[in-house]
């Protein structure tokens, strides 16, 4: 019986593991995404039910404290829920932040009461390396996570001085070295290990506060692949497959997705986390040559677009922000209506994280084939009538061609001076997210079309119908 | 050294295991399009919540009148379902979007 139980369990797990990597394969692809989630969560889902119910200790005991365990499900799955669905679209972002956070805690918590529970004898250090390295790296990610929530939310700025890189070498060195000393004692020293887990959440802290806000989606990116790894550590610790497979598969899919972030970007992810994003500004100072911004009324921009044959919409942070995204589509539409052809352009880290644009005009329902990928769109500028950049500032910064002093310099960028006018919708002068100057709103062909996104575009949009 | 290797072999199926996924993670990912990015950071975020399953051991095997392994056992089996639900709910909702788009379409 207890052993077919066992059997039972194995063989969900196996399920399990199969679902993740299904889930993760299809997620990949537009058309099967959707269906890929909800097969990882049935996976999941059995997962959990099969441990809760099924799962023998290795001296052969069911599971207690089933009140506790069942409680403690109720709790999360009720404030992860109602989180999750009542949060804004724009807001997705810091909240998938929030959530791996939570997931680097739990791991992290996990080590926290393992680490008495091991075996301390002279050859279990191995064990016991595994157990620190799930607090280390759980803590980290959590911390880290917290204050990428943080930034992204707009409660915390960036903070930086001199000596911060030197400072957090440091600081990683002593957490390794107190993380190494604890491996290899011989009986358990919980003030100490109390001691570790207060220094590795100071460190997740220093390791993302200097990182420009801009650059978060790449750290929340890694922090994911950083739980990953936690969460397989726990897996080494109760030799459990699923969890081994769950987590490394993160692990690696995260690291990877990384890495592709930072190239959509142009840079390296040594430059993102020590580069300082933003912090020097030596184009504020160019900035005074470019004399003044020229200035478009709205009814003036109604009949620009209404008798262009072609219009492309450059959307921003700008944009979510004031939930203009259905307001654009109707802008949109009545283009369209009167035979203006109307498409996106959209840059890969629009918004701000990769895709997150596209997940906002898609809740807007603009039809998919609208949105123009950066290469697609560029090459397509040339024959635009007319640009409105709508709370857009760095993703069409020049600068970034040609400014080689530039925070952004390498970014590649959508180039819509190629366009014959260039219309910015813009809330006011200041600079955009990286916090440099751009250069295109003193370009002879852009005109600025100051206000709130949204108010902005209704009247333009009043404007137009009476075109 | 040789305690390593004793601790690696002992644990072989799960180097095994290790190896295998690292790959398999690099080659899921690669081919995918900018537009999915959120979304999969999102779907796999949901994933390594399965840190869940050990959440649950190490609350199981507490000894029921340790007041503080229950507390923080309960503690990380909320937080591992946070990660876990609120992870999954939000990538459904993030790919809804998605969806509704192409029913339309068709």
């Amino acid at each position: 019986m207890a052993a077919m139980q066992e059997i039972w369990v194995w063989l969900s797990y196996v399920a399990a593991s199969v679902t993740f990597i299904v889930g993760l394969k299809m997620l990949s692809h537009p058309e099967t995404a959707r269906r890929g989630n909800l097969i990882a969560a049935a996976g999941m889902t059995l997962a959990i039910l099969v441990t809760l119910f099924l799962y023998r200790s290795p001296d052969g005991q069911l599971l207690g404290n089933r009140g506790w365990i069942f409680a403690g499900i109720a709790v999360g799955t009720a404030i992860g829920w109602v989180a999750a669905k009542r949060v804004k679209m724009t807001a997705m972002p810091q909240m998938v932040s929030l959530f791996n956070g939570m997931g680097g805690a739990c791991a992290a918590v996990i080590s926290l009461m393992e680490y008495p529970h091991h075996d301390f004898a002279p050859g279990s250090w191995n064990l016991a390396a595994v157990i620190i390295a799930g607090l280390l790296i759980g803590g980290t990610s959590f911390s880290g996570s917290m204050i990428a929530f943080g930034k992204l939310n707009g409660n915390i700025g960036d903070r930086r001085f001199s000596g911060q890189v030197m400072l957090n070498l440091i600081m990683l060195v002593l957490v390794l070295a107190l993380g190494a000393y604890l491996t290899f004692q011989q009986s358990p020293n919980m003030p100490l290990l109390l001691l570790l887990t207060a220094m590795t959440l100071l460190y997740g802290v220093l390791f993302v506060m200097p990182i420009g806000g801009a650059d978060m989606p790449v750290v929340i990116s890694l922090l994911n692949s950083f739980t990953g790894v936690a969460a397989a550590c726990g897996g080494f610790i109760y030799n459990n497959q699923v969890m081994l497979t769950g987590g490394i598969l993160v692990g690696s899919a995260g690291t990877i997705l990384t890495i592709l972030m930072c190239r959509a970007m142009n840079r390296s992810l040594l430059n993102v986390l020590v580069g300082h994003f933003g912090s020097s500004s030596p184009s504020a100072g160019a900035a005074g040559e470019h004399g003044a911004v020229k200035e478009i009324s709205v009814s003036d921009a109604a009949v620009l677009l209404s008798y262009s044959r072609k219009v492309m919409v450059v959307p921003g942070y700008g944009l979510a922000v004031a939930q203009a995204q259905h307001t654009i589509h109707e802008l949109e539409k009545l283009l369209e209506e009167k035979g203006v052809e109307v498409s996106y352009a959209i840059h890969p880290v629009a918004g701000r994280m990769p895709g997150h644009m596209n997940v906002l005009l898609a809740e807007a329902d603009v039809p998919y084939n609208k949105l123009l990928e950066m290469e697609q769109a560029n090459n397509e500028f040339g024959t635009a009538d007319a640009v409105i950049v709508v709370g857009a500032n760095d993703v069409v910064n020049p600068a970034a061609k040609t400014d080689a002093s530039s925070p952004i310099y390498g970014m590649p960028i959508l180039d819509v001076s190629l366009a014959k006018n260039v219309i910015v919708m813009k809330r006011s002068m200041s600079a955009g997210y990286a916090g440099i100057e751009n250069a295109l709103f003193y370009d002879p062909k852009t005109r600025m079309l100051f206000g709130d996104a949204k108010s902005t575009l209704q009247k333009l949009i009043a404007e137009v119908a009476a075109n | 050294m040789e305690q390593l290797l004793y601790f690696l072999f002992e644990h072989r199926e799960m180097v095994f295991i290790i190896i295998l996924s690292i790959f398999l993670g690099v080659e899921v990912i690669s081919h995918v399009p900018t537009i999915l990015h959120t979304p999969l950071m999102s779907g796999a975020n949901a994933i390594h919540g399965v840190v869940i399953i050990g959440a649950i051991i190490v609350m199981g095997q507490a000894e029921p009148d340790n007041y503080a392994a229950l507390v923080l056992g309960f503690l990380a089996v909320v937080l591992g379902t946070l990660n876990v639900v609120g992870g999954f709910v939000v990538t459904d909702r993030m790919l809804e979007m998605f969806k509704k788009k192409k029913g339309k379409q068709a």
